[in-house]
């Protein structure tokens, strides 16, 4: 651990944000696979159209303003501007938040239109995957916790290690920002 | 400067000094503050090497769990009508006695000793024993790293598995018996838990255990990853990486790109055993009810399994085939041929290893068209694995070769892997797939080419290294018994199952073929085969008893680098502490295989280039 920390690095990136990468590209084979399983059995009929709900696509901006916010956050604490930062990265939480609560009301639209867990695989395959995709904002929700305990609990001072650690959090809300964008364009597309 | 030595006495020293690479790393003698009592040195460590020495030896508990299941089905194989009564004090009622006193297995039981044993082997053994053990010792090692990117998750990697066996081995013991639906748990029989007795609490737990494997895995595999590409010491570019470096990394991308897939198939089928949908489910009658589950598709289960299934293969034998790479260089005191050529064939068997999963899928109803594809990708595969082992040949040819455990192993490997690769293109056939999928040839190849092929590698690694992980040897004469029974023996009881599974006996059979006319001429060689697996395990006890015996009273080591090889981390102190190298790390200057230049027997990494010597690292 912290005795071990120094040793030869040879690239420019920070190898934990490096680790992220890989553990991101992780991810993307679970979701494509879980799309791909989609694909495959739409293909073999017998699958129930339904129309999605709108507050799936009124999330979608929700999810994309957070990642605005995290991002300008990101920005005002590079530049030393305390309140800016931690007023935004507060504000990204509470899109966060609002983002899970949405989807799970999105949930409930579905299953009051008739297309419920267990009805059909093409309303399963939504289920599963959105609900997959909520337990990893909610993860990084966990990641933007860290941030406010940092921001809010350690004496405000822009260090290197402390901007690299908000970075991982950046980069991994980015992702299921961007994870959902896609989402969301494959559903809209396959439906 | 934290650590000057006055006088430098040897060469490798003086370079070390004058030419390694500063991180101002601060030894602490008794380890860091975080290893200093037996708890946090031994149990939650996170040095690299410790928690090389729990994947093996935890690998040791699963391979000899795994390997007694195969002696209790072999023996209801080899000898149907024999008394097993002497086993009730251990298996208890799955040994069902009549009227007669006489003990018979439980077909349900048979069933889950095959389960297990293929999830055990497969996984716990060849996967977290075999790349979890090397991976861990051998990466920041070779690479000159103090540790791996992230101890702390290279610490929960293990943990992960360790937790998966626990769940695993909970399941043993359940009045249900454990999962029995086979190791790849296709539904219907591991959707629905009124399939089988095995189908209920046993294949809940199973997917809890392959669940927490999978994160094993994966948390394993990002640091194996970070670490190869973002922590080697200065002047080690990738063409200097010895080959296990390549073979380790490109398995734990492999890992990292399938394993997601297995989570999300396994997803699904928790959602379709616990929630009611219907993914893999479609018109079933259980017990002549009918069932309402309807639309799903038990094909869309086994695409999403194979596409991890596949690649798992490779992630069991990329390992084996570095270490073979390494070990036999080594004892061959020859460069490896064609360095370059083993990088590509690796990476090229890595990409497909992705495309060829439907080969697994012949008989299960996918479209003949489609199958044509999947043949010519699996029938590529041989070519790079071609190159393989023309390569390793060549190397051991014309060479002044060192007969040791280790280096007998590496050379028994790649007998394995010819003649069970030479059955892989008959089964990669759709067409010849028609009569052998399901049956004893199908055992016989895949036990062959990575099951014995995987644990000669592993056996290799584990001589040629142990020096390495407990600063002893093992004994010698052991290790050639060893080698050579089980060599004889891994024959003895896989080559006649080409024979039986080409006339047509079915694999998974709790009587193999005896009530069949057809293939009751068969008995005799059954017999055969299981007196052979019963010497071949006893061969594996002896082994592991060497195994500890040598790590408390085995031969010392007396110098850092007993074979007189060329990689880092024979560069390392005998008693090696967290941080690898007490005071600057070495820094690389030829590629890893400068065997017998120059009339000099080996050339170190660490050793700068002399005049117009070529570099064979900087094409």
């Amino acid at each position: 651990m912290a005795a071990i920390t120094p040793q030869y690095s040879r690239s420019n990136i920070n190898s934990q944000k490096f680790a992220l990468w890989v553990a991101i590209a992780a991810m993307i084979m679970m979701f494509g696979s879980l799309t791909s399983a989609y694909v495959v059995r739409r293909a073999a009929g017998n699958w129930f159209e339904f129309k999605l709900p709108d507050l799936f696509f009124i999330n979608t901006v929700v999810i994309l303003l957070s990642s605005v916010t995290i991002q300008l956050s990101y920005r005002a604490f590079k530049q030393g501007k305390e309140q800016q930062y931690k007023g935004l990265l507060i504000a990204t939480f509470v899109l966060g938040m609002a983002f899970v609560i949405m989807q799970y009301m999105g949930w409930e639209a579905l299953n009051a239109i008739g297309a419920t867990f267990t009805i059909n695989p093409s309303s399963s395959f939504i289920y599963v995957i959105s609900g997959l995709h909520a337990a990893h904002v909610l993860g990084g929700m966990l990641g933007l916790t860290v941030a406010l305990v940092h921001a809010y609990y350690l004496p405000f001072k822009a260090t290197i290690r402390r901007q690299q650690r908000f970075e991982l959090v950046v980069q991994y809300w980015h992702f299921v920002d961007v994870l959902w964008v896609y989402l969301i364009f494959f559903f809209t597309i396959q439906s | 400067m934290a650590h000057v030595i006055s006088a430098a006495e040897t060469l490798e020293e003086t370079l070390t000094q004058e030419l390694g690479f500063n991180d101002h790393f601060h030894e602490h003698h008794h380890g860091d503050k975080f290893q200093s009592n037996f708890l946090t040195h031994y149990i939650f460590s996170t040095d690299h090497k410790m928690i090389a020495r729990q994947f093996l030896i935890t690998g040791i508990f699963w391979a000899f769990i795994g390997a007694a299941m195969s002696i209790i089905f072999r023996l209801q194989l080899g000898f149907p009508e024999a008394d097993l009564v002497w086993l009730k004090p251990l298996l208890g009622k799955w040994i069902q006695v009549n009227a007669a006193g006489i003990g018979k297995l439980d077909p349900e039981f048979y069933y889950s000793l095959v389960t297990m044993h293929g999830t055990i082997l497969v996984f716990f053994v060849l996967t977290a024993g075999l790349s979890g053990t090397f991976s861990n010792l051998l990466i920041p090692l070779q690479v000159g790293a103090r540790d791996m990117a992230s101890p702390l998750l290279n610490a929960f990697s293990y943990w992960a598995f360790f937790l998966a066996g626990v769940v695993m081995f909970l399941s043993l013991f359940l009045s249900t018996g454990p999962f029995s639906g086979g190791w790849t748990a296709y539904p219907p029989l591991s959707a629905l838990p009124q399939a089988s007795d095995g189908s209920g609490a046993g294949m809940t737990m199973w997917i809890v255990s392959m669940a927490l494997f999978v994160v094993s895995a994966l948390l394993g595999g990002i640091n194996y990853i970070t670490t190869v590409l973002n922590l080697r010491t200065k002047g080690m570019n990738m063409w200097r990486m010895p080959l296990t470096m390549w073979a380790f990394f490109v398995t734990a991308v492999l890992g990292v790109l399938s394993f997601p897939v297995l989570f999300s198939g396994l997803l699904l089928l928790m959602f379709d055993r616990g929630l009611g949908t219907s993914f893999y489910l479609s018109e079933i009658v259980v017990g002549g009810q009918v069932l309402d589950r309807i639309g799903g598709s038990p094909i869309l289960y086994q695409h999403l399994f194979w596409f991890l299934g596949h690649p798992e293969v490779y992630i069991i034998i990329l390992p084996a085939m570095g270490i073979v790479s390494e070990v036999m260089s080594v004892h061959a005191r020859k460069p490896i041929f064609g360095y370059r050529a083993m990088v590509f064939s690796i990476l090229a068997i890595g990409f497909l290893s992705f495309i060829v999963w439907a080969h697994h899928m012949f008989m299960s109803g996918v479209n003949p068209f489609i199958s044509n594809f999947f043949v010519i990708f699996t029938l590529i595969i041989a070519v790079p694995s071609a190159v393989k082992v023309f390569n390793w040949i060549t190397t051991i040819y014309g060479s002044n070769f060192r007969f040791n455990s280790a280096s007998l192993f590496s050379i028994g490997f790649v007998s394995m892997f010819i003649s069970g690769g030479l059955t892989g293109i008959f089964l990669g056939n759709s067409a010849i797939d028609i009569q052998l999928h399901d049956t004893y040839f199908v055992i016989a190849h895949f036990h062959i080419v990575m099951g014995i092929a995987a644990f000669f590698g592993m056996f290799a690694g584990i001589y040629h290294w142990f020096p390495k992980m407990f600063g002893r040897f093992m004994n010698e004469t052991l290790g050639k018994v060893h080698f050579w029974g089980t060599l004889i023996g891994a024959y003895a009881i896989f080559w006649p199952m080409h024979y039986t599974g080409m006339a047509g006996v079915p694999r998974r059979y709790y009587d193999a073929g005896a009530s069949f006319d057809a293939f009751r001429h068969f008995t005799d060689l059954n017999k055969f085969i299981t007196v052979a697996a019963i010497v071949v395990f006893f061969l594996q006890v002896l082994f592991i008893i060497n195994f500890f015996y040598s790590i408390f009273s085995g031969r010392k080591m007396t110098s850092k680098n007993p074979w007189g090889a060329n990689t880092l981390e024979w560069t390392t102190p005998i008693e090696t502490g967290h941080g690898n190298w007490p005071g600057n790390i070495p820094t690389v200057q030829r590629w890893a295989y400068d065997y017998g230049k120059d009339g000099k027997e080996f050339i170190p990494q660490y050793v700068p280039l002399g005049e117009n010597e070529h570099d064979h690292g900087n094409h």
